[in-house]
């Protein structure tokens, strides 16, 4: 047999029918774990996916903060998110969360594109981007609870974390995965980080005295394929806004069967998908102000 | 570090201090975390601002910067007064016991005996120890009494040997004839530790003022606050008990002070009272922030030492035998106790590494050409070449890889000096300030036609186009291969030292000169000395048999020209040759041993005895003896690195003892091998340090307040300033009331990645942290302009408004510090681009520096901010 | 299509690009990963010049070491086998590729003259004469045999060398013997700061 085994697809953005080729392999569901109690913010892990994918680098400019930039950016998938967060005894917690695409077992960008093949879903669980396929639409930006896909548009296209999918077709971890100095980053089996993240939860609550430590891995988008240990799960909000209860706009679910072959019609006529968007999930929503400056401007106690 | 990176793994407890590991050695920092992942352990960060080593840190204590030897001061007299203190080890591992002589005394108004206030200077002959012998007043007892040892360790003292075992190669006794104070032979000493000047009681003395009071005082930690601290870093010796162990991890927030070696010295102290050193997951562990100064240290590229910590001779060494008379130790301990004094074998090291640097020249007629070395007798150190340069005194000066102007301290100062010199050589792989000093900002045109010094700008090979050997901060030696040719026109960095020095001695061959002799001689016998191989260099440093030599003992035989297997090989009759003694094994005739890259770990310890190799002979944990008893056994069981072997009568184990391995232990010899007592210091006698035998608290040369243990002396009393015109401290009073820090970021490398688009992108601009607090006052907000201003210059940068520094009572007053980063100069990415306003963090910092390492004071000086 | 075998980019560019166009499903590519990068590079193992760490980096070239193919950096990334770092690298380790291939690179041997106000070109063979010259008479106009006492000190007073934080122990042995050598004592190094 001449065919390599690769990456299987499970889903396909806009494609009637099911997947091509789907039941032909075993796999398993491969997945991130972000400990943020050992994160040191060090950006390591931006740096090796902008090295890996030999992405341009682009302009920042001084923003009162540790943070690289706001957010994250069509050739910048991976960003360390800062939050200097008051405690009830006046001390600071200096939070630092990795921000990035969250491979939801139940995408959203997926379920608002149109395109035929511009997103996919493997079998392993990552969800990635086919720019080839990609129509620009940008109806996954939307329909992303997280505020994670980039439109370029300079390329028409838009971009997101591939949990390099190149290096895990291959059998290597994710570039970030490999440069985290501390190991807060770790991948492997969803089962095996399931397992290390609630051990390790039950240890910073025992040994360390924090009784909120939890595990973030939304069932409101199926689980992710990115979890996060948090200090305190019950506010994941304040780890840069990290949603508490992440969901896919209701438009997207209700009407996806309905609409989507027509929308993706619309959106050759850039006008009237902007028009769809806008009735379908509202105005854009602004870019969140990152918490710290307000501590910036003193209002801070 | 005593220690290494892996071996933080094993630790139960980490004090972070004068260091940001998690920013600048975030991979090293990587052990800290396991050993909170898998072990449970604690980590205290006591630092001036809440670093991202703080925001991971169980406990973090915000310290007013340079106030730390009043911190472990603090902590030193915690632990006495809470017992937690490791009493056997003190005992018998330190110089507790050991008297003083009568006539020391201790600084309660700020000085110790003996100092010379003309002169700043100290009179040391009174920090030493005491002669006679034992005054417990009966046979030194199984336990001491009235100390909570725990049962059953007692027995091993019980056959306290006398006078057997080894003796070594120097006689034991005092110096005699010379007439400078020496230590004495026969060291009196009380293991009751109560005899009040046995150095235990003295230091319980020292530090009894250092209380939870005067640390808030001083340091703006709140009582409850420090208390809380000391308990939980003292609390893995509740009660004596041995198994746990605690590390402390420092960097240059420690040793940037006027003081810096001193805070180390406490720290040290607190280690050995808690009996941390030598053992796996403790020790006293510096983290060097450069791929290799742990190298460059070692080959004594600085001005005091030659090659492996060898003292520089000086003009009263009118011969080698007055120098190694001078340089040799002789052994100084209790009577019944055996020392092993490695240090005698000196007169070998020194021979060999004549041998290696002259050759056929060195001759045992012309004293193995000791006088080609040039004898020093003043301080030649970093400060002083900017400080002598700006007085005309150095007309030429070479700089490779090495930005002074940027290094500083006070770069304009540097910059000025610059200008009077005749020549300038860099050798650099991107355009620096250094090499651009001559068109620094604020230099017209008009200015430039003044500016008479010649610079070559020479490019050389960066880390991937060369080879060879770097050493990190746990000692280990590691190859690299090149990967790459130099591009364009640049050469390696040895091709362009070797080329210029031959053609010096061309000219010398040639057109004679000054003593040309030394030029003539040094061996340069490389394959193609123009561009040497480094691989034969690092042959030479290990180095060989000169003639055929044979070991009595075993009657092992090393043929001439072949490498040698270990230092205990060299000779001091000109037979053998190493440029280094202390890589000696290095490059042995099984090969190089910095090649190695057996990842077998078996003791699960993180030594990895077969990666690389670590002088002094891949000992991966330095005085490892002592993390064992008294009689050979691991104090942890889990935790073995090293033990006696009753059986074998030697010692084995996972690591390679740091001892001499046939020593038993009922011969009681001292753990601290390099120390001629043997033991390890708490009280350092005679020379070793300017400013006293224990660290005493002392305030930053700028400094907010005056000192509250004694006003009269506030800062140390043996530094001294610099006199030229450029040379300006500022006070409280001028107007200069913020402490101010300077640092590095994680996402930077010094003035090296400024060039680099990548991590011009994750912080693209110069900044400085201002607390929420202090920008409130001064109408200041995140991202707006500030001028910062020291006596010396200014600094502007955008601010950084922050919680995370937050104000301090400082002796009762409202404090403020701020902190700068240091990365960014006249030449970069973002400078090119205009985007900084070009300039140097290092304008503002003082020209002082500490009396024992002289490193400059970049920490904690004044300055005043205000919006641009 | 075959869609259970790895679809490399290039391949596909042509066809994805003409469907997508439309919106609708012709012959789209669903699987695109690329090819590894590094699959066939040269893997040379260095250290990482940065702090004292010490961390392995492997830097992979293009070409597979045949005479004809000079060497390329197309990425570099932690060595997994280092116990230190085991194949982690800091923000800064990371970016090393654009420290190796920075276009910032000084190519050329250059002077500045006595009152000038730029850099001039000059040949290494020009550079190390001159240089040579002035290490010579700098040595021979500082030069102090005895001290004022009469004993022998053979110092060069004049000349101080600098060395740097990256020079290996070999390069700084070199240093150390040429410039001790010379009698320099103004012998500096990054390590003290």
């Amino acid at each position: 047999m001449t065919d390599r085994k690769t990456l299987q697809t499970e889903k396909i953005s806009g494609h009637s029918g099911p997947s091509p080729g789907l039941g032909m392999q075993r796999d398993f569901e491969v997945c991130k774990l972000v400990d943020t109690t050992t994160c040191i913010g060090c950006k390591a892990c931006e740096v090796a996916c902008v090295e890996w994918n030999d992405m341009p680098f682009g302009m920042t400019t001084f923003d009162n903060t540790y943070q690289t930039m706001p957010e994250t950016r069509w050739n910048f998938w991976n960003l360390i998110k800062f939050n200097e967060h008051q405690r009830e005894d006046g001390t600071i917690q200096w939070l630092m969360r990795k921000d990035q695409c969250m491979h939801c077992a139940d995408p959203g960008c997926m379920a608002a594109c149109p395109a035929d093949g511009a997103i996919v879903k493997y079998t392993n669980g990552i969800v990635d981007f086919n720019q080839e396929n990609c129509i620009g639409c940008e109806f996954c930006v939307s329909g992303c609870p997280f505020n994670i896909p980039r439109f370029n548009p300079g390329t028409k296209k838009v971009y997101k974390c591939t949990l390099c999918s190149d290096r895990v077709g291959e059998g290597l971890e994710p570039a970030c995965i490999k440069a985290c100095p501390t190991g807060c980053l770790k991948f492997g089996s969803k089962d095996d980080m399931k397992f290390i993240a609630n051990e390790r939860a039950r240890q910073l609550k025992e040994n360390f005295g924090m009784e909120n430590a939890g595990v973030y891995d939304p069932q409101s988008v199926g689980g992710t394929h990115v979890i996060y240990v948090l200090h305190d799960a019950t506010d994941p909000e304040r780890y840069g806004g990290l949603p508490k209860n992440p969901t896919i706009p209701w438009s997207y679910t209700v009407w996806k069967w309905l609409f989507k072959p027509v929308l993706g019609a619309f959106a050759l006529f850039g006008g009237l998908g902007v028009l769809m968007h806008y009735v379908s999930v509202g105005p854009r929503r602004p870019q969140p102000e990152p918490p710290e400056k307000e501590a910036a401007n003193g209002n801070g106690d | 570090m005593t220690n290494g990176w892996i071996d933080i793994k094993n630790t139960d407890m980490m004090l972070i201090m004068g260091g940001n590991p998690a920013e600048n050695h975030p991979c090293g920092f990587k052990w800290a975390i396991e050993a909170k992942l898998h072990r449970n352990a604690k980590t205290i960060v006591v630092d001036p601002r809440l670093t991202r080593t703080a925001a991971n840190a169980d406990m973090y204590v915000q310290i007013r910067a340079g106030s730390d030897i009043a911190f472990l001061g603090g902590v030193i007299n915690y632990a006495i007064q809470n017992n937690r203190i490791a009493h056997e080890y003190l005992v018998n591992y330190t110089n507790a016991a050991f008297l003083i002589k009568d006539g020391f005394k201790l600084p309660e108004d700020g000085l110790y005996s003996g100092f010379d206030a003309e002169k700043k200077t100290y009179d040391k002959s009174t920090w030493n120890y005491e002669e006679g012998g034992d005054l417990t007043g009966k046979p030194p007892a199984p336990t001491p009494e009235g100390q909570n040892a725990p049962a059953g360790q007692g027995a091993q003292h019980s056959d306290t040997g006398k006078g057997l075992g080894y003796q070594a190669a120097s006689p034991t006794g005092a110096k005699a004839g010379t007439g400078a104070p020496a230590l004495p032979p026969n060291i009196a000493f009380d293991l009751s530790l109560q005899h009040p000047r046995c150095v235990f009681q003295l230091m319980k003395k020292q530090y009894e003022r250092y209380t939870p009071e005067m640390v808030e005082r001083i340091t703006g930690i709140p009582q409850a606050e420090f208390l809380k601290a000391a308990d939980l870093f003292t609390s893995v010796r509740k009660d004596g008990d041995m198994k746990k162990v605690a590390t402390i991890i420092y960097a240059v927030g420690w040793t940037q002070h006027s003081f810096g070696t001193q805070i180390i010295r406490a720290a040290a102290m607190l280690q050995l009272l808690m009996g941390n050193v030598g053992r796996a997951g403790g020790g006293v562990n510096a983290l060097r922030g450069h791929s290799n100064i742990q190298g460059a240290t070692d080959m004594a590229g600085i001005f005091d030492i030659l090659p492996g910590y060898l003292k520089m001779p000086n003009p009263n060494d009118v011969d080698l035998a007055t120098y190694l008379k001078r340089a040799t130790p002789t052994v100084s301990k209790p009577d019944p106790w055996d020392s092993f004094n490695y240090w005698s074998n000196t007169p070998k090291f020194t021979v060999s590494l004549l041998k290696a640097m002259y050759g056929a020249a060195a001759t045992k007629d012309n004293d193995w050409a000791f006088n080609y070395l040039p004898k020093i007798d003043r301080n030649y150190s970093w400060v002083n070449i900017w400080n002598d340069m700006y007085e005309g005194k150095i007309k030429g000066i070479f700089a490779f890889g090495m930005n002074g102007v940027m290094i500083g301290p006070d770069s304009n100062k540097n910059i000025d000096a610059l200008k009077k010199a005749d020549w300038l050589v860099v050798c650099e792989i991107y355009p620096d300030e250094t090499s651009e000093f001559w068109r620094a900002p604020g230099i017209t045109a008009d200015d430039q036609k003044k500016i008479n010094t010649t610079v070559y700008r020479l490019p050389g090979a960066g880390f991937a186009e060369k080879d060879g050997t770097f050493v990190n901060s746990a000692r280990w030696l590691q190859w690299k291969n090149a990967a790459v040719p130099p591009p364009g026109l640049a050469r390696l960095d040895q091709e362009i030292l070797a080329t210029i020095f031959l053609k010096v001695r061309d000219l010398y061959k040639k057109e004679g000169g000054k003593f040309p002799d030394p030029v003539l001689n040094a061996t340069f016998a490389y394959t193609t000395p123009y561009n040497p191989s480094l691989s034969e260099v690092a042959k030479e440093l290990n180095g060989k048999a000169l003639a055929d030599i044979t070991d009595p003992k075993t009657n092992i035989t090393i043929k001439a020209g072949q490498q040698l297997p270990g230092f205990a090989w060299l000779k001091d009759d000109g037979t053998t040759s190493s440029g280094n003694w202390l890589y000696c094994g290095s490059w042995t005739e099984a090969g190089a041993m910095m090649q190695r890259r057996g990842t077998d770990d078996p003791s699960g310890l993180g030594i990895y005895p077969n990666w690389g190799w670590s002088w002094p002979m891949n000992r991966r944990v330095l005085y490892n003896r002592a993390s064992c008893d008294g009689g050979g056994k691991p104090w942890d069981p889990q935790r073995r690195q090293v033990w006696w072997d009753e059986a074998k009568q030697s010692w084995v184990g996972s690591d390679v003892p740091d001892f001499k391995p046939d020593s038993a232990p009922k011969d009681h010899m001292g753990p601290f091998i390099m120390n001629p007592e043997g033991i390890g210091r708490l009280f350092v006698p005679l020379g070793a340090m300017a400013d006293g035998p224990f660290p005493e608290y002392y305030e930053p040369i700028e400094s907010p307040i005056a000192n509250p243990l004694h006003p009269a002396q506030s800062s140390n009393p043996v530094v001294k300033k610099y006199k030229t015109d450029m040379d300006k401290y500022g006070t409280l009073d001028q107007g200069f009331n913020v402490v101010c820090t300077t640092y590095r970021l994680t996402e930077h490398y010094h003035y090296w990645t400024k060039n680099n688009p990548m991590n011009v992108q994750l912080v693209p601009e110069p900044f400085v942290e201002v607390p929420a607090e202090l920008a409130d006052r001064m109408g200041i907000r995140g991202g707006e302009k500030v001028r910062v201003t020291s006596a010396r210059a200014h600094y502007i940068a955008k601010a950084m408004v922050t919680r995370r520094i937050r104000p301090m009572k400082i002796d009762g007053k409202e404090t403020f510090q701020i902190g700068i980063p240091i990365h960014w100069g006249f030449r970069g990415i973002s400078e090119d681009e205009d985007r900084t306003a070009k300039t140097l963090a290092n304008q503002l910092t003082p020209t002082v520096i500490d009396p024992n390492a002289f490193t400059p004071e970049f920490k904690g000086f004044l300055v005043k901010i205000e919006k641009v | 299509m075959e869609l259970s075998r790895r679809t490399f980019l290039k391949g596909t560019l042509a066809g994805g690009a003409g469907i997508s166009l439309l919106g609708f499903d012709l012959t789209p590519v669903y699987a695109q990963t690329q090819s590894l990068k590094i699959s066939r590079a040269t893997e040379t193992r260095s250290t990482c010049p940065y702090c004292a760490v010490s961390c392995g980096v492997i830097i992979y070239t293009l070409g597979d070491k045949a005479k004809n193919a000079i060497p390329q950096v197309v990425h570099v990334e932690g060595d997994p086998d280092h116990p230190i770092n085991r194949g982690t690298l800091c923000p800064k380790g990371s970016s090393l590729e654009q420290d190796i291939l920075n276009d910032r690179r000084l190519l050329k041997p250059q002077v500045r003259r006595p009152g000038g106000t730029d850099w001039e070109d000059i040949s290494w063979e020009q550079a190390y004469t001159e240089i040579a010259q002035k290490v010579k008479k700098t040595r021979d106009d500082t030069f102090l045999e005895k001290d004022a006492s009469g004993k022998t000190v053979n110092r060069c007073e004049g000349v101080a060398w600098t060395g740097g934080c990256t020079d290996t122990n070999e390069f700084n042995y070199l240093a150390v013997k040429t410039m001790r050598s010379l009698g320099v004592c103004y012998l500096e190094n990054q390590a003290r700061v």
